[in-house]
């Protein structure tokens, strides 16, 4: 009987809090009086804590010897105004990639981790290529799969394929990133315990609907924060297209800080990236969060 | 389990103490009633999750070396008020003291209390990728400090006793229920706890498995282990137990040896309770 069953099955005494009259004991107030004063405590060390180290960063940052002169490369209020209209612009290419990709990597990435687990000599050579891929593909450097990619097939000269760098690139980074996903995935299906495996066999569904309705579900739950994390990833290395041309906000910068040979352009963009991650990671946490607390026991352990 | 004794008192009382037990301060005494400081002591308890009170002004006093039993329906606060008593649950309020001294004062360390009290649990909460032994000294090494020999040793000594000898290097998954929960009963007394808190042990085993878990508990009040048990086996409970507190939506409604719980009991609810498990031969 775990404390929250105990909460959901309270007998039929009529044991519910608005029906009885309770009043905290003395005891019970100067409880809360200490924890409330415990707590402000700790939130002004925090905010001293946090204060202290940000000036002597500050500080340190300042009073170094180069300075003035980085300040003047890196953090020119000037270049930051001509550069950001143009890196927003080349963001719009990295969002689109972002969404695009995404998408395609997580459907590719699941057909491939589902081939992968596949039993019966039939499958064997849908097992052995996805094996290879993953092999592959994760070995693979990005850079140098987007080389391969971008100049590579192109030079085959075929009728009706695209030269579309920015298609091409996408086409690198699916690759990729589905090699990655696709170990995840595979990691989630496998920490399904084998039982689950068994009672849904026992109840007479095949192993398709098994995979489906029992492991599937469980598994993906499982890796929703690791998946959340390639994708962040990815979101950074839509930059990588920029190798083939295709403007995209790190192209962008570069143009301008080619031009001045003031890097400011760079820190702009980097700061654009930053900014657009940290709401995935914000929402991977929740995710996170609401998983442990639906699934808790309950307690303050 | 195994009769011999080696001459040595019980798990809890082998060897020094971790913590010797305290005066009791002015909190801690009972006033009016006479006898040593009882190892637990529950003051107007009270729990709630959400608008539900899980526990309501609950009050229980446990001598040292004696055993307390906890029936009642399920969800009548049985495992709560252990889970409160080992500080994994807050209380909301009211008070709780171990050997007189108030452990849900907010300036107590948990962790300090927690080294006090050993637990098991129903589903054994043994760690899978321990071996038997490791999940035995795991405490012992981390927490109270022994060296790896020593601990090794006492945990060798307690599986010898509860009949475990061989499983040292098993992995818990290999292991019967009944072996994982003697395991789990080893475990616990590791640290040499001043108080055992067994929460519904049996309830996961096979009938056949449970004799040999319930034979190690006989065997541990025989050795003057203080313990409160959460449990269903009422035939249990009225041969073991000093005290039986029957719990009815988080209320104690009746306290007393388990010759008046059982034979004589005050309250309707009681009776009606004891009908039912009659009914269903459970008792």
């Amino acid at each position: 009987m775990t404390a929250r069953s105990a909460g959901d099955t309270a007998p039929a005494s009529g044991a519910t809090a608005h029906e009885d009259h309770y009043v905290p004991s003395a005891r019970r107030l100067e409880r809360e009086r200490f924890r409330r004063t415990r707590a402000r405590r700790a939130t002004a060390v925090a905010a001293l804590s946090t204060l202290v180290t940000g000036v002597v960063l500050f500080l340190a940052v300042v009073n170094s010897p180069g300075w003035p002169r980085t300040r003047e490369t890196f953090f020119s209020a000037h270049y930051a105004r001509e550069a950001l209209p143009k890196v927003l612009d080349g963001l719009w290419l990295n969002l689109r990639l972002l969404v695009i990709c995404g998408a395609a990597v997580l459907i590719l990435g699941m057909l491939i981790a589902v081939a992968r687990t596949l039993r019966g000599p039939v499958f064997f050579p849908l097992r052995a290529l996805a094996t290879a891929y993953t092999d592959f593909f994760r070995g693979l450097p990005l850079v140098i799969c987007l080389l391969m990619v971008v100049f590579g097939i192109p030079a085959l000269r075929l009728q009706g394929v695209t030269t579309d760098p920015v298609l091409l690139g996408g086409t690198a980074l699916v690759l990729t990133y589905s090699a990655y996903v696709a170990e995840v995935f595979r990691a989630g299906i496998e920490s399904v315990h084998p039982s689950q495996r068994a009672a849904a066999r026992s109840l007479g569904l095949n192993g398709r609907q098994t995979l489906r309705f029992v492991v599937l579900p469980q598994a993906v739950r499982r890796v929703v924060p690791p998946l959340l994390n390639d994708l962040v990833s990815l979101q950074k290395d839509t930059g990588l297209v920029s190798i083939a041309g295709a403007v995209d906000a790190v192209y962008a910068a570069q143009i301008v800080a080619s031009k001045s040979f003031n890097y400011t352009p760079y820190v702009v963009a980097g700061l654009i990236f930053v900014a657009l991650t940290i709401p995935s990671t914000r929402f991977t946490d929740w995710v996170t969060a609401r998983m442990d607390r639906r699934r808790a026991q309950g307690g303050i352990v | 389990m195994t009769s011999d004794r080696k001459g040595e008192g019980a798990p809890g009382q082998a060897g020094p103490e971790p913590v010797p037990t305290p005066e009791p301060n002015g909190s801690g005494s009972v006033p009016g009633q006479a006898g040593p400081t009882p190892v637990l002591r529950l003051e107007a308890v009270r729990k709630t999750f959400g608008r539900t009170v899980v526990l309501r002004d609950v009050d229980l006093e446990v001598a040292p070396h004696t055993v307390t039993a906890l029936i009642g329906a399920s969800g009548s606060g049985k495992s709560t008020l252990l889970r409160c008593a080992n500080l994994l649950e807050e209380v909301d309020d009211g008070a709780i003291f171990l050997d007189g001294e108030e452990i849900t004062d907010p300036r107590v360390d948990p962790d300090a209390v927690r080294r006090r009290i050993g637990v098991v649990f129903q589903a054994y909460n043994l760690f899978p990728h321990m071996t038997v032994l490791d999940n035995i000294t795991l405490a012992p090494r981390r927490v109270h400090g022994e060296p790896r020999a020593r601990a090794e040793e006492r945990a060798r000594e307690l599986l010898e006793r509860l009949g475990l000898g061989g499983k040292a290097g098993e992995y818990p998954d290999r292991l019967s229920g009944g072996q994982q929960q003697r395991v789990a009963i080893v475990r616990a007394l590791a640290g040499r706890p001043r108080l055992l808190l067994l929460d519904e042990i049996t309830a996961a085993l096979d009938p056949e498995l449970v004799g040999e878990v319930l034979g190690v508990v006989r065997d541990l009040k025989e050795e003057g282990m203080t313990m409160v048990l959460a449990t269903h086996e009422m035939g249990f409970a009225r041969d073991v137990a000093d005290q039986v507190c029957f719990l009815d939506g988080g209320v104690v409604l009746e306290r007393g040896t388990a010759a008046e719980v059982f034979g004589d009991p005050r309250e309707e609810r009681t009776r009606r309770f004891l009908r039912r498990l009659v009914e269903a031969g459970r008792l």
